[in-house]
């Protein structure tokens, strides 16, 4: 079996995906395998009894706004008593930032890869704050996420849709590395590129001039308003790397707040998960590292698909998240060429003279060269609701690479 | 009284620069009396036992790195041990600026231009370093010891096949295009160049080169068992071939700790073929003669030196290239062996003992070696080193000075072997010999090749031109009976070499000598961060890697991941 073939070509479907944004729909009528009474959550599988404060708190805000409960209590009991199904948003083609909670009628960007036909999906971003993916379900919380779906989301929709071609999340990406984002942790020309794309959109759609400024200025003041497409814009481009018949490339990573999973290209759906890091990082005033959530999100799937930690060059703006210098931005990115297989053909970095990102993650390499994937990230704090409360740098457990390094062996009898 | 604590690290690895440096940061700190750091190795364990640093310490093996400190007091000692990771990041936080690639895949990316990997990993992780660096095309200096011989092996012929050096394993020293690589001293560059299967003999000769005002154009190490039989003496030939085709070696420089007898043979016969004067000392081999064709032996590193350096021409741009001697007149042997049928006993002896070095197998009824031990004298086989003065040869008949009847027919017998090539007599003249051997040996010399015109022969006629039988007579009837006829055993094993000695082809494909040693010169190193720091303070262009463990030295995993680089 030719393991580096396969490798290659698993990258080179990842690298050929070409993710464009189609539109905005409830997650009811387009996500796979939804239903009224499942809630999508971010990282691997997960059981309540095990659910860190953050996703909690995102669950249960989900189901008084799905009006499945009226509060807290009565929708603790509901869960405790089973009435609720979770699954990871992975599995249903869906990602989603920190908690990721998603229910059915939350409206979802569709992203398709019109390279291989494949779509995924994720939620709209709230902004900063108390917010639902932190685990904050309060009134304003949840009157927000009302306005999102109800004022905001048809008019976005509309504009979407209304666009001939969609928005090649690829193409922007490429154009943002270049201004400075790394396409995780730094978002800021993304958004602004997103943004821009989006104001004639919504100018045409809303036939009300005060509702299309309220949308424009919402998105505009969020610097993190692109990342949830450009996170399906990176699952639809993973997911084309799937089950390539022995291949050895990671096509996804993410995390609950508890544990921390992994799949590989070439083991089907089989997570393999270990307890998660706390990440180190840069703390928001009156915060410390005490109050940090274990690693949350599923936005893990930019560093699979090779930008955010594994892009850090490209975005010096942001190296105080990791407690340093330009110097080491670079440094980080060129440590990521050690463990992937290639370097990406549309995803490149001024200042590494153009060299394109490291890209498709190689479990070999990382059990060999004992580095593991670097992943930027915000950091939650442990308790629900009270939001971010810190950015900085987590890895993944060595031992979830190890594990899978050994069951590949084992299911291609190496 | 003092007080020792320790703590063990598995699995944690630091070169060995980083483990002193926190070493004597230890010793630095308040009521430390003695500190040990090392990676705990049977060997290193014994080492702090003996000062008295191993006294409860925890089990550890060879992948844990061991932390000891002696105290006056035990809060001072467990103090010392909590500096540890400040300490070993103090130095990292200095290093951190540029980038030090983890994997030779990503140093050679970083540096293209590198023709040589430096290694000096630990030595079960040094092969699949070296076999790394081979097969992204680079030579490899390799100073890490206790690799297996397989290992040298494959590693050798899998560098042959690709036209690349192995220097090494063990092999602590070299210049390359000037460039000291490992322990070199700084010389000068010069016109000779050296193939040394021994670090300090390579080191001793070089400086002294130095010191008698000549220089060095390259010093190629090829590590302690290169001249052993199972490894042939691979990197000494490809070296040999290196130092033939450059063009800034005029003379060349071949030493060694006693090779083994089968390689010996090949290798001088290789370099006999360099066309540039060769110098060779093997310590502790009896040097077959002082000269032998292009090469002269030297009985010591010093003479070594001084011999290479008197070769050298007076004017420094008139080429020292030499021919290559060739017998004329004579077809090549077709037979490929040598039959000496000697009346002289210490002739023969002599004869033996300048064959060794040329011939193999060689067998003869007056060995140096058991080996060389002729099972039946009444058959000759392969090369053969007869001494008809014998006893068993002389029970009941004249000697075979005086009687040439038993010469004769053994000639006959050795004529009509066809692996015969070359048959080689002393005619010895003087008061009390046969009164004219030419008259009976010369007919049955012409007759012979009258029979077998490729079979050559070879007198030595040792006399004096005032003795009975007629010097210039017997040697004239000699020549005309179609024999080479010469006055000395070392000229005659001079011909012997010429005529029958393996010609080795040169190594295929070449040493590319533009990948030799670039200009400026660049390499990558692994292992000893000094070699890097060497590199760097000689002008080279280098990068080091900061190289681990695969797999935290995870045996288990390790195996694995072979299995899984397809």
């Amino acid at each position: 079996m030719d393991i580096a073939a396969a490798n290659q070509t698993a990258v080179e479907k990842m690298m050929s995906a070409r993710p464009i944004l189609k539109g905005l729909a409830p997650a009811r009528d387009v996500v796979p395998g939804m239903r009224p009474n499942l809630l999508l959550h971010a990282g691997p599988p997960i059981e309540w009894a095990r659910m860190s404060g953050p996703l909690r708190g995102a669950v249960i805000g989900a189901l008084i706004y799905e009006g499945l409960a009226p509060d807290e209590p009565a929708a603790v009991a509901m869960v405790e008593r089973g009435e609720v199904d979770f699954a990871p948003c992975h599995e249903h083609a869906t990602v989603g930032p920190m908690a990721g909670v998603t229910s059915a009628s939350m409206l979802v960007y569709i992203v398709e890869n019109i390279t291989h036909g494949n779509r995924a999906y994720s939620n709209l971003n709230e902004g900063y704050g108390k917010v639902l993916r932190y685990g904050a379900f309060s009134a304003d919380v949840l009157n927000r996420l009302r306005w999102m779906n109800t004022v905001m989301g048809p008019v976005l929709a509309e504009a979407i849709t209304s666009s001939p071609d969609g928005l090649d999340v690829r193409a922007l990406l490429s154009e943002a590395l270049h201004m400075g984002d790394e396409g995780h942790n730094r978002n800021k020309a993304g958004s602004l590129l997103f943004l821009k794309w989006l104001a004639p959109l919504v100018a045409r759609a809303s036939g009300d001039s005060a509702v299309a400024a309220e949308v424009l200025k919402f998105l505009g003041d969020n610097a993190l308003s692109v990342l949830n497409p450009v996170m399906a814009g990176c699952k639809a481009m993973a997911d084309a790397a799937h089950n390539v018949e022995g291949s050895t490339v990671v096509s996804v990573m993410a995390r609950n707040g508890t544990d921390f999973g992994l799949r590989v290209s070439g083991l089907g759906d089989r997570w393999f998960a270990a307890p998660c890091e706390t990440p180190q990082g840069l703390w928001f005033p009156g915060f410390t590292a005490a109050d940090a959530n274990p690693d949350i999100g599923d936005s893990t799937i930019t560093e699979t698909a090779g930008i955010g930690g594994f892009a850090m060059a490209a975005a010096p703006a942001i190296v105080t998240f990791v407690g340093s210098t330009p110097k080491h931005a670079v440094n980080a990115t060129l440590e990521m060429y050690e463990i992937t297989v290639a370097e990406h053909k549309h995803f490149t970095i001024p200042a590494l003279d153009f060299r394109g990102t490291p890209v498709g993650i190689d479990i070999r390499k990382v059990v060999e060269t004992g580095i593991t994937p670097r992943v930027n990230t915000g950091i939650a704090h442990k308790q629900a609701g009270v939001g971010q409360i810190g950015a900085g740098l987590v890895r993944p457990p060595m031992a979830i690479f190890e594990e899978a390094l050994v069951a590949f062996a084992g299911q291609y009898g190496l | 009284m003092t007080v020792v604590r320790s703590e063990v690290r598995s699995g944690a690895y630091y070169d060995s620069a980083v483990l002193m440096r926190l070493q004597r940061a230890l010793l630095e700190l308040p009521g430390v009396a003695d500190a040990g750091v090392v990676m705990a190795t049977p060997a290193n364990c014994e080492l702090l036992d003996q000062s008295d640093l191993l006294a409860g310490t925890p089990r550890a093996g060879p992948n844990d790195l061991l932390l000891v400190v002696r105290a006056e007091t035990e809060a001072a000692a467990l103090a010392a041990l909590g500096q540890v990771d400040a300490l070993l990041a103090r130095r990292r936080s200095v290093a951190a600026e540029a980038f030090r690639p983890k994997s030779l895949e990503t140093a050679v990316r970083q540096l293209p231009e590198a023709a040589w990997v430096l290694v000096s990993v630990p030595g079960r992780f040094a092969a699949s370093v070296a076999r790394q660096a081979l097969d992204l095309d680079r030579h490899v200096f390799l100073y890490s010891d206790n690799v297996p011989l397989e290992d040298e092996v494959a590693l050798k012929q899998a560098a042959r096949d690709k036209g690349l050096l192995v220097m090494g394993p063990d092999c602590g020293t070299a210049i390359v295009g000037g460039v000291g690589l490992g322990f070199a001293n700084r010389v000068r560059r010069g016109p000779i160049g050296l193939v040394g299967a021994s670090g300090t003999g390579l080191q001793a000769v070089t400086s002294r080169i130095h010191a008698l005002g000549s220089g060095v154009s390259h010093a190629l190490g090829t590590g302690g068992r290169d001249l052993k039989a199972e490894v042939g003496a691979i990197t000494a030939h490809q070296a040999l071939d290196v130092l033939a085709r450059d063009p800034g070696t005029r003379v060349v420089v071949l030493i060694s700790k006693p090779p083994a007898p089968e390689v010996v043979t090949r290798l001088l016969a290789a370099a006999q073929t360099v066309g540039k004067p060769v110098v060779v000392d093997f310590l502790g081999y009896p040097p077959p003669a002082r000269r032998l064709g292009a090469i002269r032996f030297a009985s010591t590193l010093a003479e070594a030196a001084e011999l290479a350096v008197g070769l050298l021409p007076a004017d420094a741009g008139a080429s020292a290239t030499i021919e290559i001697p060739q017998a004329s007149g004579f077809q090549s042997p077709s037979g490929r062996y040598l039959r000496a049928l000697f009346s002289g006993g210490t002739l023969a002896y002599e004869a033996v003992l300048g064959l060794q070095a040329i011939l193999a197998p060689l067998y003869s009824n007056v060995p140096i070696t058991d080996a060389q031990r002729l099972p039946d004298p009444l058959r000759s086989q392969a090369h053969t080193v007869l001494d008809l003065g014998e006893d068993i040869f002389t029970v009941g008949r004249l000697h075979p000075m005086l009687d040439n009847d038993l010469r004769l027919r053994r000639l006959g017998q050795e004529a009509g072997d066809p692996q015969v090539g070359l048959i080689w007599l002393d005619v010895v003249l003087g008061e009390g010999a046969h009164p004219d051997p030419a008259a009976e040996l010369a007919p049955a010399i012409s007759a012979a090749r009258q029979h077998r015109r490729d079979l050559e022969f070879l007198a030595l006629v040792v006399g004096t031109d005032a003795d009975p039988q007629g010097l210039d007579s017997q040697v004239e009837r000699f020549a005309q009976a179609g024999a080479m006829v010469c006055r000395t055993t070392a000229e005659a094993v001079e011909i012997v070499s010429r005529r029958l000695g393996q010609r080795p082809a040169p190594p295929q494909p070449p040493v590319a000598l533009d990948r030799l040693a670039p200009e400026p010169f660049a390499a990558i190193n692994l292992g000893l961060e000094s070699f890097y720091a060497s590199l760097v303070s000689q002008g080279a262009s280098a990068v080091h890697v900061d190289w681990r463990p695969p797999a935290g030295g995870n045996e288990r995993l390790m195996a694995l991941l072979a299995r899984l680089k397809s």
